[in-house]
């Protein structure tokens, strides 16, 4: 039976899809960190196309009968193709142990970052409010001095505990803040550990994150639901190359804009 | 039953923690399938053997939950499965055959890279 993915059509053998879909996974998974730490709904599978909100859009015009449109979040579906070399997958049968899928690599870190950064930052043209755009705090501005990093995320734990959220928390950092935290050394004591232990849960680097952002973890905040989780289907071939692409399809619904203070980089 | 650990309890990394609780959970998932089909199929009264086979069929279901976290934990076990099930023809040739037709679309997920939740930790 044929699905949507149309895999089985690919002149792709069992070696060589293994080796695509192995690469994939493994830099799709270096480049995410929002979907390890929100709650997860899914995958449901090609057919869900929207979310449920639970709520009504109440016309402004009057009428005989009054009625509400119930409001719905469509998933966002990602598609994004790349080229293999035909000779170069064959490889992967002979034993080739560095298959060159660089194109394949460079799309998965496109697809990974998208979904990313549309929980992190928002995707307007997709409907998708993002943690950082949505959050009910005023930022908090990392200090210049990395060793201080410890009383910003203290002050960022505070707003929180102020709100009534609770824990444990994550601390996600892009790499101008990430890279300089897990580096430093303080009187032989790394800042790091102090923020480990003030979040009682873990420091995340992501590629889409200028400062940072820490939020609760507790479940019930954040939510991503997926309907076709990260997948490789086939489009088409010639004797050189066979298009396959990278798929995907996802809603992000901030249900506690309180549960996250954003870190700004210092000016 | 039970499966007990092997190397000291202090030197396992949290993960495999989480994978030995989850493969417990399904041994003994398995032995109560075991024995609710046992006794659903010696039962005399019906009433009661229709409540056994329906305990065991829920064990069943308790059980694949835990594989399939299992298989989102350990990549060989998905390769394995995915090469492994569903397949027409003699079990020791399954992957090379046919795929059974399911009479209805792919389970959800059947075909992705099997990413989902995954931790990750510095």
């Amino acid at each position: 039976m044929l699905d949507l993915l149309k895999r089985s059509l690919a002149p792709i053998t069992a070696e060589a899809w293994q080796a695509i879909d192995a690469t994939a996974s493994r830099v799709i998974k270096s480049q995410l960190t929002a979907r390890t730490i929100v709650d997860f709904d899914g995958p449901h599978g090609w057919q869900l196309g929207a979310v449920n909100t639970g709520r009504l859009d109440i016309p402004k015009k009057k009428s005989d009968v009054p009625w509400g449109a119930r409001q719905m979040l469509p998933l966002v579906e990602t598609r994004m193709p790349f080229l293999l070399n035909q000779m170069e997958i064959d490889g992967a049968t002979r034993g080739c142990e560095d298959v060159d899928l660089s194109t394949l690599e460079q799309a998965a870190k496109q697809v990974a970052r998208f979904e990313e950064s549309a929980i992190y930052l928002g995707f307007a043209d997709g409907g998708l409010g993002g943690i950082i755009p949505s959050t009910a705090h005023k930022p908090i501005t990392l200090p210049p001095q990395v060793r201080q990093y410890p009383e910003a995320v203290g002050a960022a734990l505070e707003v929180l505990g102020r709100a009534g959220i609770g824990g444990p928390y994550a601390l996600v950092l892009g790499s101008k803040a990430y890279y300089p935290l897990m580096q430093c050394v303080e009187n032989g004591y790394p800042p790091r550990r102090i923020v480990r232990d003030l979040l009682q849960g873990d420091i995340l680097w992501s590629p889409v994150l200028d400062g940072g952002v820490l939020l609760s973890t507790r479940g019930g905040d954040f939510q991503l639901t997926v309907g076709v989780d990260f997948a490789i289907g086939y489009a088409g071939h010639t004797r050189e190359q066979v298009e396959l692409y990278l798929t995907e399809s996802f809603a992000f619904r901030v249900l506690e804009p309180a549960a996250a203070v954003t870190l700004k980089l210092p000016a | 039953m039970t499966v007990s650990y092997t190397e000291p309890h202090d030197e396992l990394p949290p993960a495999v923690r989480e994978v030995h609780r989850a493969i417990t959970s399904l041994v003994e998932e398995l032995e109560a399938i075991d024995w609710y089909n046992q006794r659903a199929a010696i039962a005399t009264e019906e009433s009661l053997r229709q409540v056994l086979a329906h305990n065991r069929d829920e064990e069943i279901e308790h059980a694949v939950m835990l594989l399939e976290w299992l298989r989102r934990e350990l990549p060989m076990l998905d390769a394995q499965l995915r090469e492994r099930l569903f397949h027409a023809g003699p079990v020791v040739e399954a992957g090379h055959g046919e795929p059974v037709a399911s009479g209805g679309a792919p389970a959800a997920g059947a075909a992705d890279l099997g990413i989902g939740r995954f931790k990750k930790g510095s």
